[in-house]
């Protein structure tokens, strides 16, 4: 209790003293006003690029402890709603951004810069014991998850006679993941459609126990939940008609694992931008996505890929002055 | 066996079906917390007390949410406390039988079965977005105390429906008017009652995660709120982030943070005991 008023006490120490000297650091260059930035951060958005923000937040709060951050994730949907009404200054998004809400921008004279940042796959996993199930085709998955499959396709031998005759127990995403929502669109061709007797999640660690609890499930969830779990799991390649390709770094980050792999974006406000603390901080994030996007578990891009992003980061940022 | 027999067995299997019952939940409740010791003890030191969260999980400690949640729980308390004794007098004390009496009746029982995500919803619409209050502490603890507000009043009614008339007649006779019979005789008698739902009601607030998550409480951050126009996030939902991470360390941190919070209701429902018995023996008629 002491320590935390004391703490208290502290930090609005040093709150005046960096209002202060706040508008003094918002012209100079970045890197000669890191030791003085001050201000504060709001981040919301996709829970599935959250724990890369998190990680690159920690570190660069580190060197910057004076930058208040506050990061939610409340969604990609519901982040870039909050983003449209300004009141965020950057939005995780495991999608690019809608056309729907790209108008509502313009018609309100928000500028922003799209910076992708990393990859992930989704990844079809079952229970380690499961001898019959190394490949799926794209349409056997169609077959199993769309709409149509609900009480109907309830046994593995329904979807290839030479499995077995056991009933199969699905587990996948909940409605209100951004997940959900691209596993839909590519698997079924229609965002949202989707059987619904299945163990839906937003908890992936539920889906994990879920697959690895019983010998006929078959579930779908990020690569970073089978990468920290693999021992648990077994995973399984993806044939989209040109052959049968198992997730990993390697085809996650070239794309050859189609269509299940994604990319992962922050979008970030013009008016923001502005403020030395959030640039810096972006400019962190890129410098830092290769080791800190695989900290997290996802798949960082090729270098090119990020030097292109920052050369991208650095007009915007020009042109804004 | 003549039936005065057969009633004593059937008597004393029922007493001991409901000694199963009630130790059913006793056990269910023992292991729980004997699973969640276990697992997150180790975690509960000075530091992970006075540590910010992090993406590491050995590093990772529950200070911004542990502030968080103290705000709240003052705030709440603050803003709920003098409207549900003030709602619960009014309806107790005041209030003749009328169909406006009985209207606002049935919808403060309606209010206290409403779940708690709707009131999130509220929260949402009116505090963050119509008041502009931003995804405050203020705006927090306005939606728990409105989440709160029917326990309060209803806990309320209940301890002064429990002082005998004969005080309020008594009063009465000797020329006191209403408020002065409230002020010196019903309110005392009746404190222990009313603190006791008022702290159980604040333990629940607490334990709440739905409406914060939705009126879009932070799930991490990097400084300790300093006023009531503050971001925050509280231990619930730091518990909450940390099962949903992928490291299983991670669920020793989640642990240790539900140990946090339930040894802050324990300590707010055992002064909730303690009053309620100082109290009992204090009042005397």
């Amino acid at each position: 209790m002491k320590k935390l008023i004391l703490s208290t006490l502290a930090l609005s120490a040093l709150f005046s003293f960096s209002s202060c000297g706040g508008s003094a650091s918002g012209e100079g260059s970045v890197s000669d006003s890191t030791a003085t930035l001050s201000g504060n951060v709001n981040i919301d958005g996709s829970s599935t690029v959250l724990p890369i923000t998190k990680l690159v937040v920690e570190d660069f709060n580190g060197a910057n402890p004076k930058v208040n951050f506050a990061v939610a994730a409340g969604g990609t949907g519901s982040g870039f709603k909050k983003f449209i009404r300004k009141e965020i200054d950057i939005c995780d998004a495991s999608r690019p951004i809608k056309d729907s809400e790209a108008h509502e921008c313009d018609s309100l004279g928000i500028k922003y810069q799209e910076l992708e940042i990393g990859k992930d796959g989704l990844s079809i996993v079952v229970h380690p014991e499961n001898t019959w199930l190394t490949s799926i085709t794209v349409a056997e998955l169609k077959m199993i998850w769309e709409p149509a499959a609900e009480g109907k396709i309830m046994k593995w031998n329904q979807i290839r006679k030479e499995w077995p005759n056991e009933p199969i127990h699905l587990h996948g995403a909940g409605h209100e993941s951004g997940t959900f929502e691209y596993f839909t669109e590519v698997i079924n061709g229609k965002k949202g459609a989707c059987r619904t007797d299945y163990n839906a999640s937003e908890n992936d660690n539920q889906l994990v126990q879920g697959v690895s609890g019983d010998k006929f499930s078959l579930g779908f969830f990020g690569f970073g939940y089978y990468e920290t779990n693999k021992t648990k799991l077994k995973i399984v390649a993806v044939d989209n008609g040109t052959g049968a390709i198992t997730p990993n770094e390697t085809t996650i980050m070239d794309g050859t694992y189609a269509p299940l792999s994604r990319p992962l974006f922050i979008y970030v406000n013009a008016e923001s931008a502005k403020k030395a603390e959030v640039a810096a901080f972006v400019d962190y994030y890129l410098t830092n996505a290769p080791t800190l996007v695989k900290e997290a578990h996802y798949v960082a891009l090729p270098a090119d890929k990020y030097k292109e992003e920052a050369a991208k980061w650095d007009a915007f940022v020009k042109g804004l002055k | 066996m003549t039936s005065a027999e057969k009633n004593r067995i059937k008597d004393k299997l029922f007493g001991y079906f409901g000694l199963a019952c009630t130790l059913f939940g006793i056990i269910m409740l023992l292991v729980f917390l004997s699973d969640i010791v276990m697992k997150g003890w180790e975690k509960v030191d000075f530091d992970f007390l006075t540590n910010y969260s992090s993406s590491r999980p050995k590093k990772a400690g529950i200070y911004p949410a542990l502030a968080g949640t103290l705000w709240i729980l003052g705030l709440t308390a603050l803003i709920a406390i003098p409207i549900g004794i003030a709602a619960g007098i009014y309806f107790e004390e005041y209030a003749k039988k009328s169909k406006m009496a009985n209207f606002l009746e049935i919808n403060l029982a309606n209010l206290a079965g409403v779940p708690s995500i709707i009131y999130g919803l509220l929260g949402l619409q009116i505090f963050v977005r119509s008041l502009n209050f931003g995804a405050s502490i203020l705006a927090g603890a306005c939606t728990l105390a409105l989440l709160i507000l029917p326990i309060i009043i209803v806990s309320t009614r209940e301890a002064l429906k429990a002082v005998p008339d004969s005080i309020r007649q008594a009063s009465y006779g000797m020329g006191a008017n209403t408020w002065q019979t409230i002020w010196h005789q019903v309110l005392p008698a009746s404190a222990g009652g009313i603190i006791t739902g008022i702290i159980l009601a604040i333990s629940r607030a607490i334990g709440e995660t739905a409406p914060l998550i939705v009126i879009g409480a932070a799930t991490y951050i990097t400084y300790i709120p300093e006023g009531p126009m503050d971001k925050f996030t509280v231990l619930p939902m730091q518990v909450y982030d940390w099962i949903g991470m992928p490291d299983p360390e991670f669920a020793k941190n989640a642990a240790g943070g539900i140990i946090i919070l339930l040894l802050i209701t324990f300590l707010l429902n055992g002064i909730a005991v303690y009053l309620r018995n100082r109290w009992q023996k204090k009042v005397k008629w």
